[in-house]
Formats: C-alpha cells, structure tokens, sequence
C-alpha cells in the first residue's frame, strides 16, 4: 500500500535548485515524486493532505557533528532522545561522533550504531568513524571497511591529530575511497592550560587562555597537507578571522577543502563567559567579535559551507564545576537553525543560503542524496515559520542534556513539522 | 579618620576589587585603621559578629592567610570553623558545590574560601546564603590582599593617588596583581607591571597598566615596588630558563631598587623566595620593607570586611572601635 502525501500552500525553499517560490511538494512513501506548482486543480483522492498554509517548506536538515551519547554515555544522551531533539530542531540526518565509548575506530562499532540507530532513533543517524585508532593520533582505522560499513566520514572528534605525517597518510589513503577527513584543527600544546579565548577578558578572569593561533596554525597546517595529498579534507569547527581567511584562500587556490561552524561561533563571542558561566565553554572557545564578524562574512560568501550542531550533551555535574575544570561543550540541535535564522532576520546571509549550510552544503560534502527537493530525492522535510516569535527553553528541549547557553533567549523562528522518509517525526501539537 | 557617618555597604560577597567603588573602598581602609589600633590592645576582643558563624573553606594550603582570617573572626566574637582540604569530602571526590551546600546547610553567616580554580568563589557565592569571603581563586583575584596592600601603603605614604607602584614578577599567575590593579587604579595610582613577556597575560596593558620588561625602566621614580612570589615550578624551562636568570634580570637586589625613588617601599605577598624574586638583604631591611607590617594590616584588614558584609553598612570608625 503506497502512501501518498500532498504538502500544499507552502513556500518552497530549495537552495540545491535556487528554487523560492509557492507551490508544493507530492511524497510517494520515502520518496518526492514531485515538487513545483502542484495541485493547481486540487489535490488527487488518493492523497494525504498536509496544508503548509503559507509556511516555508525545505530539504530536512543534515548535522555533520552530534554526540548521540551511544554507546558509552547513555546518561548524557540517547538514540532516542538525541533524535528526537533533533528532530524538533528539523534535522533529519544526523552524523554521530565517533568520540564514544568505546571509541568508534572498529566496523563492529559502526555497525551497532547502525542497528541501535535502526531500532531507536527517529531521524537518519549516519555513524563517524575515527582516522585514527582510539583517536590516540597515531595509526589509521581501516578507513575502507568502515565506509563501506557505513562510516560518513572520518574524524578524531575534538582532538587535533599533531604528527603532521599521520594526517598526511590518512590524507593520502582516504582519497582511494574518496573518503571525507574532518578535522578539529588546534595546536595541543598552544591549548595548554588554557579554557577560553585568550583576551583581556581571559586575564581578567584569571583564566588560561587560547590563542587564536593556536587554531589558525593547525588549520594552515592541514591546507598544506590537503594540497600535498589532493585529499578531501574539511575543517570541522573555524573559529576566527584567520581561519576564515585561510579557508577561503585555500579555496581560491582550487584545494578540495570545505570548513563548518558551530552556531555559537557566529552567534556569540567570549563575553558569554561573563562570569565563569561554563555552559559557554566550548571547543574551540567562543572568540571575539572581531572574529565572530568574519564567522558571518564567511557564511555570507560562501567560505563556509557547513552549520553544524557541535551537539554535545552533557550533564549537570560535569558543568557545575569552576570553570576550567568543567567540561567543554553545547547541546545545539534543538537550536541549531533557530539560531543561525537570526543571520537571514539580521540581513546577513539570505534564507536560501543559510538554508543551503543546513542542506545541499553538507549533502554534496557528504555525496548523500538528501537535503534537496527533488524528484527522486529521499522524502526528508521540514516546515517551519522563520517568523515566529519565541524563546528558547532548556527545560522543554527533547534531549537529555540542557547545557546551552542560549537558554530564554529570544528567537524568531519556529520548527512546525520534520519529516523523514515521508513520515512525520515531529510536529508543533 | 576622614568617614564621619555610616557608609553603606550594598555587597553580600567580596569576591572581587571590580564590585568595590573608591568610597567604599575608603571606608573599608578607615574601618581597618581603627581595627589596627584594635589590634595593638591587649585587649583585642570585639562582639561585633558574637553569635555569627564563619567557615574558613581552605582548598589550597595556607598558613597565613588562614590564620589571619581566623583571627579576624575570632576578634570580632565570632565562632569559626577551619576547613582544610586534607582530610574533607573533596579528597573523596565531592564537588566543591557538592561541600559548599552541606556547609551552606549549617547556617554560616560568612564562609571564605581559598581554591585553585579561577572563579571557585563566584561559583559558591550563587549557592550559599551567607556572604562568601574571596580568600584567593586560581590567578583571577585576591581583594582583600589588595585592601591590606593599600592599607600598608596609606599609612606609610598617606595617601594613594598619584602614587607610582611597580608590580614584579609573575603578573600572569597572580591573583594579587590583578587585584592590586584595580584596586590602585580605581584609587588614582599609577600601577606599573614589570616582568618577561612569558609571565604576561594577554592584553594586559588593556587593565590600565604600564608595561616594562626591565626592572631600571620600571623601577623608575617608583614610590612602591611590589614583588611577586615565583612559583619554583615555573622556573625550570618553561616560564623562565633558571633561577639565577631570573634573579639576574628581574630579583629585587639594592642595584635595581636603586632606580626606584630613595624611600620607596619594598613590598611581597608572601610566602618569600629569597634569592629568587628577592633579595634577603633588601627583604629585611627595616627602613624599606613593609613586608611583616602587611601582615598585621592582613587581620585588621579582614575584620573590617566580615564586618562590612555581615552588617552591609560599614560604621562610623569611632562607634565601632570603642569597647
């Protein structure tokens, strides 16, 4: 029995084909079968109706980077709760770290998240696997059996590989495969002791600070190599101007090199740390405004292709802590759009480009077939009303964890339904 | 005794100089110099805080800061209890919040407390009911070291603004020196730091400060030269290549106090390293060094701001100190 779904009256968003315009969308089970000026005269029998009245209609949503707490840290977050929070922020593909317990290094590993993801989570969840055995930085995973295991592509999570050599190799290697490097990019030993940006708000607070550089040089590093190898190579989470100047000469150079953002990067700087406030430390550490600007120029021009959550639960005890012993990270796929719309109500970057962080920029990085309107294409949606006025809500958020520093912060923007594979996985009540 | 009426005192906590106005800031020194006074007595008791309860919360040992703290309390009739982190709950793993609300659960009236963490204090103070007393947090601040500084320095010299005081040493890791910072810039001093970039924190200069990387420019016209403890860790190669270079270029000997104005005061924290960022011979010279007379502003210092926090008014000098 095949399942027919109409979605009529909406505002259709697709940045894949530049498309804006009404119109709407006919799902056949997991697939679109058509998208445009549909049901001018009605809409067939046989069809479920969804009225979008009016509302913004677009690819569902991919996250290159969640913690999805499985398996090994189930008591910060779950399958099923990291989905369906993900699902309430529109996500309908989810790319899990590999920074698990156990480490996510081995085919077995990736298969059981496979299966676990199969069983208990609601949107697509697409295991990572690391580029480096027990991300200890020094021999490469068998990086084929994995991709074809079903790993999305290679990372050691928030650890920076430092033997220059190494990254090459994995470089190298994972070209046979075509296979994605994303790379968290900092200096370890520039890191040292330090927790946030180094600035005079970090010698104010007495706390450690990190150098802008400390990334910067990394990411440099990393380009160099990429141009050495010719492998594909995407730098996880930028953080500062230089980064971004990097990125984008890399790019000018014609490298094979893509870089995302977390929404905090372009959304706050180092004063959210205000008074040691810990759910604002995150990695890399909330920079300057100065850097936060160029992080907006970058998603303006199109430096920056990927938004991506940097979701990472984590529970009360490991935050209420002094601040350098607290542990790093943001729960963000609740918010993760909700935030970045405020770029399109700021006149920044416009909605189609913005949506094209969330959509077709992470799904041709990741050759996936989703996260565009498109005949054929898998019937992955979300609906949404960019104009919503409203709050963000920790306490109401789907996943385990709360840890955001954007809570009761005022928004504009609201998720209505997220569907996957034609079926509706969460929708305003 | 320039106060003549009761200032107010709006603060629960003193965890930083930041929150402290120049008026305040006065009245807090007032008070301590009748409390110095006080203290000279053989009769040094006052109930001021009889009946109140302080915890000393100690997460990072001491021996005169704890002491001095105890002996405030104790003179202004207060019960105090000593917590050291050797043999507490934290050493069996119990967070600091975790100990801060067991202890908040006994009803003290002020709890002070050391701890290595930068920002330790700020953390406790949203959890507790009584005023928290910052007795030092990681390298972010130390206040009431900072009062008992300006108290040493206005009783000598008479006065802080307009003065010219050079901070020395390891400026990157100290709590002192950023709380001295504020505190004698808020009161018109011209503050001076002194030390190799590698012992620096990051725009620095941005706090109000003049920069020196030798001890002849810094040292210049200096009425107060201020040294700073040099943790020996820090001196193997990572911070500084050795001990004798350092002592070389930035130890305080009569060669380089020579620079600094011909009655200048010698000042140090504590605990000294002769030898090290100090010369024995400039430490203890009586004229000079003030260093055992902060020690006794310490206690008259700290009863002042239990005093202050508890009542959050600070009283005329004259009403307080009459037994």
């Amino acid at each position: 029995m095949t399942q027919k779904v109409a979605y009529t009256n909406a505002r259709l968003l697709d940045p894949a084909s530049g498309t804006d315009a009404q119109g709407g969308v006919l799902t056949i089970d997991e697939t679109i079968a058509d998208v445009g000026r549909l049901f001018v005269d009605g809409v067939p029998d046989d069809c479920r109706v969804v009225d979008c009245a009016g509302n913004c209609l677009a690819p569902g949503l991919i996250d290159m980077m969640a913690a999805l707490g499985e398996p090994g840290r189930e008591h910060k977050e779950t399958i099923a709760t990291g989905t369906r929070a993900a699902a309430a922020g529109g996500i309908t593909t989810v790319i899990a770290s590999p920074d698990t317990r156990p480490i996510m290094d081995e085919i077995a590993l990736v298969e059981f998240l496979a299966r676990q993801a199969q069983k208990s989570g609601v949107v697509r969840v697409l295991p990572a696997a690391t580029i480096t055995r027990g991300m200890a930085g020094q021999e490469m995973t068998e990086m084929g059996l994995l991709a074809e295991a079903g790993a999305a592509l290679f990372t050691d999570g928030y650890r920076s590989i430092t033997n220059a050599q190494v990254l090459r190799r994995a470089l190298s290697y994972a070209s046979t495969f075509d296979a994605l490097i994303a790379h968290h990019t900092e200096v370890p030993e520039l890191v040292g002791d330090g927790v946030m940006n180094d600035s005079e708000t970090a010698t104010r607070l007495g706390l450690g600070g990190i150098p802008a550089a400390a990334e910067t040089i990394m990411l440099e590093r990393d380009l160099r190599i990429a141009e050495l190898t010719g492998g594909r190579y995407h730098a996880a989470s930028i953080s500062t101007a230089a980064s971004v100047d990097a990125v984008r000469r890399a790019k000018d150079k014609g490298l094979r090199v893509t870089c995302g953002v977390a929404p905090y990067h372009f959304s706050l700087n180092e004063n959210e740390v205000g008074h040691y406030k810990t759910f604002a430390k995150v990695s890399p550490p909330l920079r300057s405004e100065t850097d936060r600007e160029a992080i907006v120029a970058g998603l303006a021009d199109g430096t920056i292709d990927v938004i991506a959550s940097h979701h990472r639960p984590e529970d009360p005890e490991a935050k209420r802590l002094p601040f350098a012993q607290a542990a790093y990270g943001a729960v963000g796929l609740e918010t993760s759009f909700l935030i970045g719309l405020e770029l399109h109500h700021k006149g920044q970057v416009p909605l189609l480009d913005l949506l094209a962080r969330y959509t077709v920029g992470p799904a041709d990085i990741l050759s996936l077939p989703q996260g565009r309107l498109a005949r054929g294409a898998p019937a992955d949606l979300v609906i949404f009303n960019p104009d919503t006025p409203a709050r963000i809500d920790a306490a109401a958020f789907q996943s385990k964890a709360k840890n955001t520093p954007f809570d009761q912060r005022p928004i504009q923007g609201e998720v209505l339904r997220t569907v996957v594979a034609g079926a509706a996985v969460f929708e305003v009540a | 005794m320039t106060s003549s009426a009761a200032t107010p005192f709006p603060h629960r906590h003193l965890l930083g100089i930041e929150h402290l106005s120049p008026d305040e800031i006065t009245a807090l020194l007032d008070l301590s110099d009748t409390y110095v006074d006080l203290n000279r007595r053989p009769e040094k008791k006052l109930a001021r805080l009889r009946g109140r309860t302080q915890i000393n919360l100690f997460f990072e040992t001491s021996t005169r800061t704890k002491t001095s703290f105890e002996l405030a309390g104790k003179r202004l009739g207060a019960d105090v209890i000593n917590m050291s982190v050797e043999g507490s709950a934290i050493k069996k793993g119990e967070t600091l919040i975790d100990t801060a609300m067991t202890l908040n659960a006994m009803q003290p009236d002020a709890m002070v407390i050391r701890h290595s963490d930068s920002g330790a204090a700020d953390l406790l103070s949203q959890k507790v009911n009584g005023s928290v007393i910052n007795a030092g947090d990681g390298s972010h601040a130390h206040p009431t070291q900072a009062l008992l500084d300006a108290l040493t320095i206005r009783r000598r010299l008479g006065h802080l603004h307009g003065l010219t005081v050079a901070i020395c040493g390891d400026i990157l890791h100290s709590r002192v020196a950023r709380s001295n910072i504020q505190l004698l810039g808020k009161m018109g001093a011209l503050v001076r730091v002194v030390a190799p970039p590698t012992l620096l924190p990051v725009a620095v200069e941005r706090l109000g400060v003049e920069v020196h990387h030798d001890m002849v420019s810094g040292l210049r016209n200096a009425d107060i030269v201020m040294m700073l403890r040099l943790q020996s860790e820090r001196m193997k190669g990572a911070f500084v290549p050795s001990i004798r270079e350092y002592f070389r270029y930035y130890g305080l000997d009569r060669d380089k106090l020579a620079h600094a104005k011909p009655d200048a005061l010698i000042m140090h924290p504590g605990p000294m390293n002769r030898g090290v960022e100090i010369d024995t011979e400039v430490a203890d010279d009586i004229n000079r060094s003030v260093i055992r007379e902060q020690v006794e502003m310490g206690v008259a210092v700290r009863m002042a701001c239990l005093d202050a926090l508890v009542h959050q008014t600070i009283e005329r000098p004259a009403k307080v100190a009459t037994p």
